[in-house]
């Protein structure tokens, strides 16, 4: 349902500032949304310095410098810290994507960061997934087959190999169903980009024999039909995916078996 | 979505922040837009239906209802009926082509965006131009 402004517990208010500029450097302004379930208060936008010229490039880096030098409260997820695991999906500079891939210098004034938008909050810049993980499931993200198993692998040419370029590199950072305003809006019944784009990428898999199937379960005036072209969720992609083309190739598919 | 957050445990958990922060990028606004303007549109052509119920009804009553159009208020509203138009019927083609899984790169999604804001106005510049020339 839509919802422009935010329920009342989650306004957020103004926090502490941390620490000042000290001595010479490049310092950079950051504001973060800080949430701990533990004290019973709105969630707020705290304030911390960090000297560019002591710290990494990129926004992972200085969020890891605030943790082990600032402010070790700061809750937010981190693996790889080089684009590949999808853990440190964040709002960052008002567009959603991943801290390591994100360059200090490419903002401009404060560095704001919030969670992914229009997700419960489990803690700081930390969302809850469950609901995204389970929409994926649902999906049922993998090999489907009537033939019997072959004594050695399913085997694809490199032509139908191709086909999924693009497609199988999602992460599952959640990036883009968090920039949908469909999504936000609709989580409940709509499957949101990542997933659709997945739902695109078995459909597509030459091995993969329930494309009927597979097509039936996403002709609902929600799950697929949700999706208005708003295009978020392709600009946000930090993988470079286009999960509107996919989703717009799937309402192809849906007419195309129909005539 | 109430019964899926409850069912997560999330009752008390905050919302994150969404339209508040969320930077407002030009294919989300002429989206926005798009919505706006075919809301706009509804009332719109109940002022057309108006005006044309009232040439059925005869010249007294056609006089009346034009000479509430011909007037400054409603040659305000004239102005925005035809921006609205204008700027729906370039996001219908705009859709259009995407539904046709072309132009769905950033550049090009860019760009469709753009020309869909710059077309409405310049047309709506345009037409009140031609009709101001016409008296």
């Amino acid at each position: 349902m839509v919802q422009l402004t935010l329920p009342k517990n989650s306004k957020v208010t103004r926090g502490k500032t941390w620490n000042k500029p000290s001595g010479k450097g490049n310092w950079k302004e950051f504001r973060i949304y800080r949430w701990t379930p533990d004290d019973g208060k709105n969630p707020h936008l705290d304030t911390y310095w960090i000297n560019t010229d002591e710290c990494g490039p990129m926004v992972l880096d200085a969020l890891i410098k605030i943790k082990n030098e600032i402010d070790q409260t700061l809750t937010f997820r981190r693996s790889c810290r080089e684009g590949i695991c999808g853990s440190c999906s964040m709002n960052i500079d008002g567009t959603n994507t991943l801290a390591c891939l994100k360059a200090i210098s490419d903002v401009s004034g404060a560095v704001k960061i919030y969670p992914l938008p229009h997700m419960d909050v489990v803690r700081d810049l930390v969302p809850d997934l469950t609901h995204f993980y389970a929409q994926h499931r649902s999906i049922e993200p993998w090999l489907k087959t009537d033939t019997p198993t072959p004594p050695t692998e399913w085997k694809q040419s490199r032509d139908d190999r191709e086909v999924l370029d693009g497609l199988y590199e999602c992460i599952l950072c959640a990036c883009c169903s968090t920039s949908c305003p469909s999504y936000w809006w609709n989580s409940d019944r709509y499957l949101g980009p990542a997933i659709l784009l997945q739902a695109y990428r078995w459909v597509n898999d030459s091995r993969d024999e329930a494309t009927g199937e597979r097509l039936d379960n996403l002709e609902d005036p929600f799950r697929l039909y949700r999706c208005h072209t708003i295009l978020n969720c392709t600009r946000a992609c930090p993988k470079g995916l286009n999960p509107a083309k996919a989703i717009a190739e799937l309402k192809k598919l849906m007419v195309e078996r129909r005539v | 979505m109430s019964d899926v957050r409850a069912a997560a445990g999330n009752a008390n958990r905050p919302m994150s922040p969404h339209l508040q922060v969320y930077r407002p990028l030009i294919n989300m606004v002429m989206s926005i837009l798009h919505r706006m303007t075919g809301v706009a549109l509804y009332f719109g052509f109940i002022l057309l239906a108006w005006w044309l119920t009232a040439a059925a009804v005869g010249a007294d009553y056609f006089n009346y209802v034009n000479g509430i159009f011909g007037s400054l208020l409603g040659k305000v509203v004239m102005f925005g009926f035809t921006w609205a138009l204008l700027h729906h019927m370039m996001g219908g083609i705009r859709h259009f082509i995407w539904d046709t899984c072309r132009g769905l790169d950033i550049g090009s999604v860019k760009m469709l965006s753009f020309m869909t804001g710059f077309v409405s106005v310049i047309g709506t510049l345009l037409i009140w131009a031609a009709v101001g020339f016409a008296g």
